[in-house]
């Protein structure tokens, strides 16, 4: 959304390096939501509307809680719930904020073909550009998470900002502010990965929660939101949170040694018909062999 | 019927100075439909595959025109392939004169034409592109969907994105590939191809250089083959 006071180090489809990338260095901002202490109110839901000037739409009732079934392109805040069953029989109630996980390796700005559609600021926010966005959709495919959704009337992808034009003026996302229980914290990723990892920790001593942990998925850099989990070897059971997410090594092929491959097949088929043409020249009709005076 | 045999009974030795109709207005139609939408695909295919052709979509009114107008051609391409199919199938089944035309291909290659045998409407090389483009303009569309309704796709069956990115990418290098050679050889390197997809005439002289058993077929000189 807005550009003025972030600076930019990742560019989708751009051709050549990053202007001023690695001039200025920021802190990498994260948000952290700890899923034991959420209550479901659907807060940020509704802040994350308001903030973004979107109405609220039809919800979809799937025998839960959920609003609906996944994100949409006006609805960028999603709880997913889980009735979850313990190994014991009793069952639980999981409930994870859903958004853009503002990847530090976004499978979407590698996949999306237009200049600058995507952009990664210095602070770590991913951001869609909808004024160079094409709409072609190669986003859905490259992100793991499944959150750039279409609007099908404007033809441009939309997901969460993590309110880079507030972050942008010093404020944290307007999710974090509205949270009543302070489940979700804002802060540096530093300061965020310390204060999950001692909430984790507090849940397995005090509380006996064995599994408890930090979910920050390496395989796409780290995540610029993080999740305290009670299970941390499970994490599909919080409304398919996946549990290696990485850019499908397909796009990775496609955006890169394919790439290679391809243009270097068409370079070589333009200079292989020149060299042909320069070596052999045009095919000759033999007019007078023919019997025959008349001109191809 | 084939096309050659409506040719043959049609034009065949009524024309003066030596000119035969190698291709109907019909087919002529039918081929520049599918050359034009097909290199639009083309310059709007290149622009996404790559930043460094993205300017190609300037060249059709931007990034987001092309995207809105490249599923269309491509539908419109797959249409005059299907029309084409109709036209051409007959004609681009491999004969036994094709086979022995595939053996000494290496000397149309170098220009020796006299060492070739000789070769009914299409050579092999003609129908190998026929085909190449048949079966890739197949998997473009079907990818292609893919593609444009990407979110129709459930998320639990996202192997069929990824498929279809692959098959879409492969299939269009094929088609490149071959369709370089194709205008290299119809504008460069055989003379006289590039007028008779234009105004439909060759003059005998090339008919009996480059397709002779298709000129003994049209002039009466043998009968058609079945």
């Amino acid at each position: 959304m807005s550009q003025a006071t972030l600076q930019i180090v990742k560019i989708s489809g751009h051709a050549g390096p990053v202007p001023g990338a690695g001039v200025e260095r920021a802190e990498q901002v994260c948000k952290l939501v700890d899923t034991t202490t959420c209550i479901g109110c659907k807060a940020c839901e509704v802040a994350c509307l308001e903030w973004n000037g979107y109405t609220f739409t039809d919800t979809v009732f799937d025998n839960s809680y959920q609003t609906m079934p996944e994100t949409a392109w006006n609805y960028w805040n999603l709880i997913k719930f889980n009735e979850h069953e313990r190994e014991d029989g009793s069952v639980t109630l999981l409930m994870r904020k859903d958004q853009c996980m503002h990847c530090a390796e976004p499978g979407c700005l590698a996949a999306c073909p237009a200049d600058g559609a995507i952009v990664q600021y210095s602070n770590g926010i991913v951001d869609f550009q909808q004024e160079h966005c094409i709409g072609c959709g190669y986003c859905v495919s490259g992100c793991p998470f499944n959150i750039p959704k279409f609007n099908s009337g404007t033809k441009k992808m939309f997901k969460c900002t993590l309110c880079s034009d507030r972050v942008s003026e010093g404020l944290e996302p307007a999710c974090i502010k509205s949270c009543p229980t302070g489940c979700l914290h804002f802060g540096t990723k530093d300061d965020m990965k310390d204060l999950a990892e001692t909430r984790a920790k507090q849940l397995r001593e005090h509380y006996g929660i064995e599994k408890a942990g930090v979910y920050d998925p390496p395989g796409v850099g780290g995540t610029g939101v993080i999740y305290v989990l009670h299970d941390v070897t499970n994490p599909e059971a919080y409304g398919g949170l996946p549990k290696d997410p990485h850019i499908p090594w397909v796009v990775r092929f496609w955006k890169g040694p394919a790439k290679w491959i391809g243009n270097f097949a068409m370079l070589f088929g333009v200079v292989g018909v020149t060299m042909h043409y320069l070596r052999y020249g045009p095919k000759q009709v033999d007019d007078r062999k023919n019997g025959n005076g008349a001109q191809p | 019927m084939s096309t050659s045999q409506v040719i043959s009974s049609a034009h065949a030795g009524q024309k003066g100075g030596g000119r035969i109709l190698r291709y109907t207005l019909s087919e002529r139609v039918h081929h520049w439909l599918a050359a034009l939408t097909y290199i639009y695909c083309l310059i709007t295919g290149l622009a996404f595959w790559s930043p460094y052709m993205f300017w190609l979509a300037d060249l059709v009114g931007g990034g987001p025109t092309a995207r809105f107008w490249h599923p269309w051609f491509g539908v419109a391409f797959t249409l005059s392939m299907f029309w084409m199919y109709k036209m051409w199938h007959g004609d681009m089944q491999t004969t036994p004169a094709d086979l022995a035309w595939k053996k000494a291909m290496v000397h149309y290659i170098r220009n020796e034409d006299e060492e070739l045998p000789p070769i009914g409407r299409f050579n092999y090389g003609q129908k190998l592109f026929f085909w190449l483009m048949f079966y890739g303009v197949f998997l473009l569309v079907l990818s292609g969907f893919g593609l444009w309704f990407v979110e129709s796709i459930a998320w639990s069956l996202r192997w069929l994105r990824y498929l279809a990115v692959t098959v879409h990418v492969a299939a269009a290098l094929a088609t490149i590939g071959g369709f370089m050679i194709h205008v290299y050889m119809g504008t460069a390197m055989v003379r006289g191809g590039f007028t008779s997809i234009i105004r439909g005439e060759v003059s005998t002289a090339w008919a009996k250089t480059h397709h002779r058993l298709w000129y003994e077929q049209v002039t009466g000189k043998i009968p058609p083959r079945k």
